[in-house]
């Protein structure tokens, strides 16, 4: 079975558990996105763009492309620092606190805000470097604490029994599914409060894709999660709070069962359908 | 003339000069071979020379050669290592990073006697180093910065940017980044053009005839203050200054030269066919 094949109904939202996103309006939002617009050098990408992102959710950006997904999701951690020629307007809070504020430590905001990239990028090093490379950065010596996370996270991105045994292995011997886990596991070690997943399942097989489904149930009772899926039947099937985004605006933000079952704006719903895009 | 005649043609030529530039290596190598060889004798390499440098050995203008290249070495890899990391890391495209380009590649044009004059207004007089190996290594230092700063730039440059955007969403500060993994990915490419760099210094002798070298001295340095002999210099003196030289002496020194340039060469490529097969990405 190939995922891009999945049938209707999968349109549904996942069963709705004790984390219902309907009960958690009240919660004051871990992120709040305030009206930001953005610009590279040579190209508009964000327009006005607000957002509420509430802790221990999944809330997916989902679009189509260029609508400033993947834009958001590095502004979120400031990686957008790294080009020159850039413009921004509007605020970024992480639990209230503005992330673009002048005393912020970028180095510790992308330690509690970690990124998982599209393509798998282990570093040119053993597995186990790649798992305590953020942490060595970030000063820790203690190696039964490097040790004990190294295994904490790997068992957390499901891919501890796999390579436990050859942790000296350089990271790209690993399969594509693999380094991909790794990669989730390697911000993990950091233990961050928010999980940038950057279309996370690009590339894998329908089998790797259903395990890092699955393994973001689990991580949402730790982490906060925000995720740019690769079709709007995978945005169905994780999400418990979605934002529609076309050419650099949201369009319609709610959970999940709103946009994906009743979506108040045409545009929306004309995506949702499958009519473009 | 048909045009298959002269695709023929053409080829042959294209095939000819290709080879043109091969057969002078060789023959030069293989006549210092055949006149040199002779020579070669562990007193012709492990002694000093004697009675107005007919005969005896070497030893003293080996060891120098060595010692200069090393403290070449010294001057030119944190100098030129630190630039490259500035031009291809730090750098924006402006005003004063452009002059310095300019001025790299007008230091690799300018002529090695030149730099043995401006070793010895600065180094040797103004900075009062004397005729010393400090003021020749720096001399010969300066000559290899513009190759081993474009060598250096280039191999960390060849480190791909999507490890830098990762190091950095790991919590990596820029100057972490380049630390643990730029540099030491880039390390094999900057070695081999140190290398290639100090093949070029150990050969030299116009920035060594004011700066360094001495005609004769049969012992070794004591300190970076001495002079010291070089096989460079050593070959020009008893090739042109010494009447009744014997040719197997001179052909000798100019062997043991040409084996530690190309030992340097060697060197080099071995390193970097090492890493590339090692490395990942």
């Amino acid at each position: 079975m190939v995922t891009g094949a999945m049938p209707p109904a999968s349109l549904q939202p996942p069963p709705e558990g004790t984390c219902d996103a309907m009960t958690t309006t009240a919660v004051p939002s871990k992120i709040r996105v305030e009206n930001v617009s953005f610009a590279y050098s040579n190209a508009e990408a964000l327009r006005g763009v607000s957002l509420d992102v509430y802790p221990h959710e999944v809330t997916v950006l989902f679009g189509p492309a260029r609508s400033g997904k993947t834009t958001l999701l590095r502004l979120l951690n400031r990686l957008t620092d790294l080009l020159e020629g850039t413009r921004r307007s509007g605020r970024i809070y992480l639990d209230g606190q503005d992330i673009f504020a002048p005393d912020v430590d970028v180095a510790e905001l992308r330690r509690r805000v970690g990124m998982v990239f599209a393509m798998p990028i282990p570093l040119p090093m053993s597995i186990r470097a790649n798992l305590t490379y953020g942490l060595q950065l970030k000063g820790v010596r203690d190696r039964a604490l490097l040790e004990a996370r190294v295994e904490s996270a790997l068992r957390a991105a499901a891919l501890w029994d796999e390579v436990k045994d050859r942790l000296e292995d350089p990271a790209s011997s690993l399969s594509g599914g693999q380094q991909q886990r790794l990669c989730l596991a390697r911000i993990l070690a950091l233990e961050p409060e928010v999980i940038l997943l950057d279309n996370p399942t690009s590339g894998l097989d329908p089998i790797s894709t259903s395990k890092v489904e699955a393994s973001l149930h689990e991580l949402k009772q730790r982490y906060t999660i925000i995720a740019v899926p690769h079709s709007v039947q995978q945005a169905a099937r994780i999400a418990d709070r979605a934002a529609f985004m076309l050419g650099g605006e949201v369009i319609e933000v709610g959970t999940a069962r709103e946009i994906f079952t009743r979506p108040r704006d045409p545009r929306t719903r004309d995506y949702v359908e499958g009519r473009f895009g | 003339m048909s045009r298959g005649t002269k695709q023929k043609l053409a080829f042959a030529l294209l095939t000819a000069a290709a080879v043109v530039v091969v057969v002078p290596v060789l023959l030069v190598a293989g006549y210092i071979i055949w006149r040199g060889a002779g020579a070669i004798s562990l007193e012709f390499l492990l002694s000093a020379p004697r009675h107005g440098l007919r005969e005896g050995g070497i030893f003293p203008a080996a060891i120098g050669t060595v010692i200069l290249t090393l403290g070449t070495a010294i001057v030119a890899l944190p100098l030129g290592v630190g630039a490259a990391i500035y031009l291809s890391e730090y750098a924006r495209d402006d005003l004063l990073t452009r002059l310095i380009r300019m001025a790299i590649i007008n230091l690799a044009g300018i002529p090695s006697v030149v730099y043995g004059l401006f070793g010895l207004g600065l180094f040797v007089l103004f900075l009062r180093c004397g005729t010393s190996i400090l003021a020749g290594s720096l001399t010969l230092g300066l000559l290899t910065l513009p190759v081993v700063i474009s060598t250096a730039e280039e191999a960390i440059r060849a480190v791909p940017q999507s490890f830098r955007v990762v190091s950095v969403s790991l919590g990596g500060t820029k100057w972490q980044t380049i630390r643990h993994l730029v540099l030491p990915n880039a390390l094999p490419g900057i070695i081999t053009g140190v290398i290639l760099g100090l093949e070029r210094a150990a050969g030299e002798t116009a920035p060594i005839l004011f700066t360094v070298a001495a005609v004769y001295l049969p012992r070794l340095p004591r300190s970076v203050f001495d002079q010291t002999m070089a096989l460079p210099y050593h070959l020009f003196v008893i090739s042109t200054q010494v009447p009744g030289m014997p040719m197997t002496l001179q052909f000798g020194t100019a062997l043991v030269l040409l084996a530690f340039v190309l030992s340097l060469n060697a060197a080099a490529t071995i390193i970097r066919s090492h890493f590339r097969r090692r490395r990942s990405w």
